[in-house]
This record gives C-alpha cells, structure tokens and sequence, in this order.
C-alpha cells in the first residue's frame, strides 16, 4: 500500500463544522459535518474521530493542517495547525479549487453572510455583514421554530407557493411582527415561507450585496444554500442562474486544506486528538480598567496558548 | 467648599500634549488631561448618551466623566461642521443633569476655531492674558502639532518594517515627553531636528514593492486609535506601509489651502463640498490611487452624516481607478473579532492581486 500524503481543513462555524482530508491533487478523501452546538473543542474532537473512521482502510499521512472559521484560532492550536485563515479567504480558494470560472460567491451562514466578487481568479471585493442578522441562516431557523416546522423542509414548501407573501425585511424584529401579522390575516404557510425566503434575499442583496456588481457564473453557498427556495428566490432577483454545490458546505474547509499544502507542518499530527484534554479558561486582567479578558488554552491542564490581552501587562507565559 | 480650578479636556491620540501645553502657559490654573481612554470610559460614555449620536461624542462624554471625577472644573471642547457642532452644548446640559459642577468653555464657534474667538474664551480665565502673548503660544503650539504630525507620517510609513519591536513607539514616547517640557521656539525645533534624526536613523527592513495602505474617513476614528480598535497597528503588524491625511495640521491650517486645488482635482466627482471632511476624502481616494497605493480603509463612526454622503462617490472613484477599499464603521457594539476577519481578509486579497 502506497502511503498518501493527505491535507486537514476544519471549517469551525457557529452553527456547524465541517471537515475535509485532500490529497495532492485537491481531492476529497474524506469530509464530514456535524453541529458546533457552541462547543467547538467537542465538536472538532468528534469530528477528527469520525474522519478517521473513514480513512481506516487506507495509509494517509497527514501533511498540514488549516483552520478556519469563528473558532479558527482556537481550533488552530488545539490542533497545531500550521495554517489559519479567515473565512472569506478560505472560501474564496475552496470555491476557485472547484469552479475556476466563478465571478460571485453568495454565501449564507448561521451567523454571518457574506458575497466574494471574483476577476480572473482572484478577489477584487468582499463584504460580510455588519448589521444584523437578518440575512441569515439563525433567522430563518428561529421562524421555522415559530411555524412549527422544521428548517429544513422550508426550501419544497416555498417551491408550491405561487403568491409568496411580502414580509417586511429589513430587521429580524419588524420581520418576525410582520410574519405573526400576516398569519393571523389569514395568509396560507407555503406563501408566508415563499415570502420568508424572499425577504432573506432581500436583506442579503440590500445589506452585504449593497452596491455590487454580481455578475454571472455565481455560485450560492453556505448552510442557507441547501434551501431551494432561497436559490430560486435568487434566481429571480438577480435574473441569473445560481448554482448551488453539493460541496458547498465544504468550501472553507477545502479552501483551508488547500492554503495548507503550502506551508511545512510544526508538528505531526495524530488522529489520536481525542485522548488530549483540552479546556479553555477566561480571565480578566486587573492590570488597567480595560479589563482584557484573557482567554487561556490548556491542553492536560498545561497552558499552551493565550490571548485578549491588548498590552503586555496581560501577557502570560 | 469652593474647589480649586483645574482645567481638563478630552482625549485625541497624542494631542494631549500640546493641548495641555498651550493651556498651561495661557492660564494659572492647573491642566490635566482626561484619564487614557479604557473600555470603562466608553461604557460610561455610552451610558449617558443618546444611543445614536455618534462614537466620538460618547468617547468625549465618557473622558469628561472620568475627569470631573479626578476633579477637574473646568472642561473645554472644540466643535466641527457636523453633530461636532453640538458636542459642547449637548454634553454640558448631559454632565450638569448628572450633577456635576463645572464651567464649560468652547474654543470653536461656527465650526471654525478663529483666534479671536480664543482670545475671547481664555480672556474670561485669564484677564492679564494680552493678544500677543496669547498668539505666541498659539503659534508655538502650531509648530509643536506640526512637528508631532510630520514625524507620525513618518512612523506611519516605516513602522511595519521596524527590525527592532517597538523601537519607534519607545522612540516617539521619549520625543512627546520632550515635547512636553518646550520653553520656547528655539528650544522646540531643537528637540525636533534631535529626534527625526534619531527616528531616521533607526533600523528598517523595508521592501521596494511593500503593499501600500491609504486611511480615509472621519477625523476622530483616524487620530484616536483606540476608537479604530487600532487600526494602524493592525496594519503595521502585517508589514503594511500606511498613509494617512487626516491629522490636526490638516485640519487647523492647511485643509483651507487645498480646499480650491482638491475641488478642481475632483471635479469631475463633485460639484459641491460635502459637509465636513467628505470631499477630502474623495481627494484622497483619487490621489492614492494615482499614486499607486495597494488598497483604502475607510472609516467612520456608525451614523456619520457628512461620509455617508461622501461614501457612493468615493466607491465610484475606487470603481473607476480599480481601487480595492473596505468601508468599516465603529461604534459602541463593534465586534472586534469581525474587524480582525475582515481587515486578514482584505490583506490576503491585496497580497494576492500584488502577487
């Protein structure tokens, strides 16, 4: 058996995490995606293990490690990684690795959305949201939630509406007083959600898309992107085709795994994560009234890394 | 008991310095500035003020706060031709509802700071005081501002490219404290011409083809760094080379200079001025361009009228001239973290176009 010299990319969302082994040729050996459920040290542990049980058959030797996402740098000591990136830049890579020929990037998280315009291969513009969260995947679950049904049926059920409703956008509060609104006028479910869907887009457009010139192939990405109602609504806004991935959840871990194939690796890695007791410890500093809170990393009660400090009087080690 | 009069004002950077140096020399009183800005002096800033005035006026509120405690009596603010123009009337009504005893004084008038209108103020705290000891002072001050800001442009140029850490902040710390013991003119260039040779001479490591950065935007967020959760620290850490306009020379003397040459060089943009620091901003957006800067970094309190107006065009400018430009706006909730993704993000993209 010929030993294969593999890449690690984790994508360490809010909502979720998503994992990747490649090879040299940028190939998914192995990938797979669980919830974050607001323990990313858990999640990422339970994550390592279950890539491992898919790689049992063969000899991988694992030649860098990428992290990105919002618990990017946590991640990226916890597992020595040798590369870690932010989201927008992952994203970016992971997608060009895959569609060479892409301009736009839609993408809608849990948390954040952002849009990535490419030229020639490399990004000319970004623009995450910065306002609330109204364009995003934790609003349109938080709905479902109030609908009684769940999140993901919302996508077919959009599709057999043929006079979606129009739900205020703009902000989560006047939209969900909107929604209750319009149910108790009597409006049927499948044109409130039609109509959900479409004030997502809305947002998005107004809010990040805001002042961007989206040109064609686009490639809508993103947990959000898995709901077919929100393509079609962005198909019928943007009057263009949108394609949706069925990698594109894996994006940012992609991405990272690529960028780490570059940079030589600290320390060898192990699938052997789960045995490490690793915890974290926020303190806050009396040095000044800022009051920095210092987060502390441990691994077996050993302190291996910190930060938050914004002087040298919170420095520690 | 009646208090003893102390004289404070809030913070801007380093301006402390010479602020507190011409007030010194103008008054008899006691001058101290306002305690260095933590996150408890935008809490206490925020608490007491209306929630969507803009980010400058709550750092002003929350130092005024901190230094009424430290007992100071007596509190000057400048004004601007923005909300900056009611800074000084909406805070001393906001500090005398909470029940502190104070004199406010105001060194603008009609958004201009005339000597004048100074000599009027001062006049009231000092009646010995004679227009032209006043106007020696003034001018003093000017030059040691001038002096201040000429060596930061130097800093901002060089320091993420230092061999040695902190060799140039160590450097401009000692140079301030010098600063602020001036006896005169002669006393003052001295200090100055000791310490540019000294900062030039310090060791550097910087590539021909560094990646160059331009701050544009609203004038507190660009002097104050801890309003721009420190920005340019951010971007020295990343070897940038970063250019900014916007420093109290500008505004004091030389923004009235260049106001007719930045119309005509934008001409084809706007037709008026915007209000504020607006149109210098798309100045400065085609000039860096023309002069071959990487990317821009716009920022500006969350709210800030006169940008607002001025951001569509400067986005056109950067269309036009193919200008990569990020747009931040701070305020009270900013989250940090979001900065830090988005400033790594706009670094890699700049890199990577650069090759």
């Amino acid at each position: 058996m010929i030993t294969i010299n593999a890449y690690l990319g984790v994508d360490i969302g809010s909502i979720s995490t998503k994992a990747v082994i490649i090879d040299e040729e940028n190939n998914i050996i192995a990938s797979d995606y669980i919830w974050t459920k607001a323990n990313p040290i858990h999640a990422v542990k339970t994550l390592i293990e279950n890539l491992e049980k898919q790689i049992q058959n063969k000899d991988i030797k694992i030649k860098g490690i990428g992290t990105t996402g919002s618990a990017r740098k946590l991640i990226g000591v916890m597992l020595n990684a040798n590369v870690v990136k932010n989201e927008i830049t992952a994203h970016a890579i992971g997608t060009l690795s895959l569609h060479p020929d892409v301009r736009t990037i839609f993408e809608i998280g849990g948390q954040d959305s952002k849009i990535i315009l490419i030229e020639d291969g490399i990004v000319v513009d970004y623009a995450m949201n910065t306002l609330c969260a109204a364009g995003t995947g934790a609003f349109l679950s938080s709905q479902a939630q109030r609908l009684g049904m769940n999140v993901e049926d919302f996508g077919p059920i959009a599709l057999t509406s043929k006079n979606p409703t129009k739900i205020a956008a703009r902000c989560t509060v006047f939209a969900e007083s909107d929604l209750v609104h319009k149910a108790q006028m009597g409006y049927k479910k499948e044109d409130i959600i039609a109509g959900l869907c479409q004030s997502v887009v809305n947002n998005y457009l107004n809010n990040v898309g805001k002042g961007k010139k989206i040109i064609s192939p686009i490639i809508f990405q993103g947990g959000v992107s898995k709901n077919i109602g929100v393509k079609k609504a962005f198909e019928q806004e943007v009057g263009e085709n949108v394609i949706v991935d069925e990698n594109g959840h894996l994006m940012g871990a992609l991405g990272v795994a690529i960028l780490s194939k570059s940079t030589p690796l600290k320390s060898e890695f192990t699938f052997k994560i789960m045995e490490a007791d690793f915890d974290t410890k926020g303190i806050e500093c009396k040095g000044c009234s800022n009051h920095c809170e210092i987060i502390c990393v441990r691994k077996n009660q050993k302190l291996i890394d910190s930060w938050g400090n914004r002087c040298n009087k919170g420095a520690l080690k | 008991m009646k208090k003893e009069p102390m004289i404070s004002f809030p913070h801007l950077g380093d301006y402390y310095i010479p602020i507190k140096f011409l007030l010194t020399h103008l008054t008899d009183y006691k001058v101290i500035e306002a305690p260095p800005i933590t996150k408890k002096t935008i809490e206490l800033g925020t608490k007491y003020s209306p929630s969507f005035v803009c980010i400058p006026f709550k750092y002003n509120l929350g130092n005024f706060i901190e230094t009424l405690e430290q007992g100071a009596t007596i509190l000057f603010q400048a004004g601007g031709g923005c909300r900056y123009g009611y800074y000084t009337e909406v805070q001393e009504q906001i500090l005398k509802d909470l029940g502190y005893d104070f004199q406010m004084m105001t060194i603008g008038q009609n958004k201009i700071i005339t000597l004048n209108y100074l000599y009027k103020t001062i006049k009231k705290l000092n009646k010995n005081i004679s227009f032209f000891q006043l106007s020696y002072y003034v001018l003093l001050t000017l030059f040691m501002i001038h002096f201040m800001d000429k060596i930061d442009d130097y800093i901002r140029l060089n320091i993420g490219f230092e061999t040695q850490k902190n060799s140039f902040i160590d450097l401009k710390k000692e140079m301030l404290a010098s600063f602020s013991k001036t006896t005169g003119f002669f006393s003052l260039l001295t200090k100055y011409l000791k310490y540019k040779r000294k900062i030039k001479n310090l060791k550097i490591n910087k590539p021909k083809n560094c990646l160059k950065v331009g701050i544009i935007g609203e004038l507190y967020t660009s002097m104050e760094p801890f309003s721009n959760y420190f920005l340019e620290k951010e971007l020295a850490n990343m070897n940038i080379q970063v250019k900014r306009f916007t420093n109290a020379s500008f505004l004091i003397y030389q923004k009235k200079f260049k106001i007719k040459k930045m119309q005509k060089y934008i001409k084809k943009y706007c037709t008026y001025e915007l209000g504020a620091d607006g149109m210098d901003n798309v100045y400065r957006a085609k000039f860096l361009s023309a002069k071959g800067y990487d990317g821009l970094i716009h920022i500006k309190p969350f709210g800030c009228t006169p940008e607002i107006g001025a951001m569509p065009i400067i986005r056109k400018v950067c269309e036009d001239e193919k200008m990569p430009i990020i747009f931040f706006s701070f305020d009270s909730e900013t989250s940090e973290v979001g900065i830090k993704t988005r400033l790594e993000a706009f670094y890699d993209m700049l890199k990577i176009k650069k090759g």
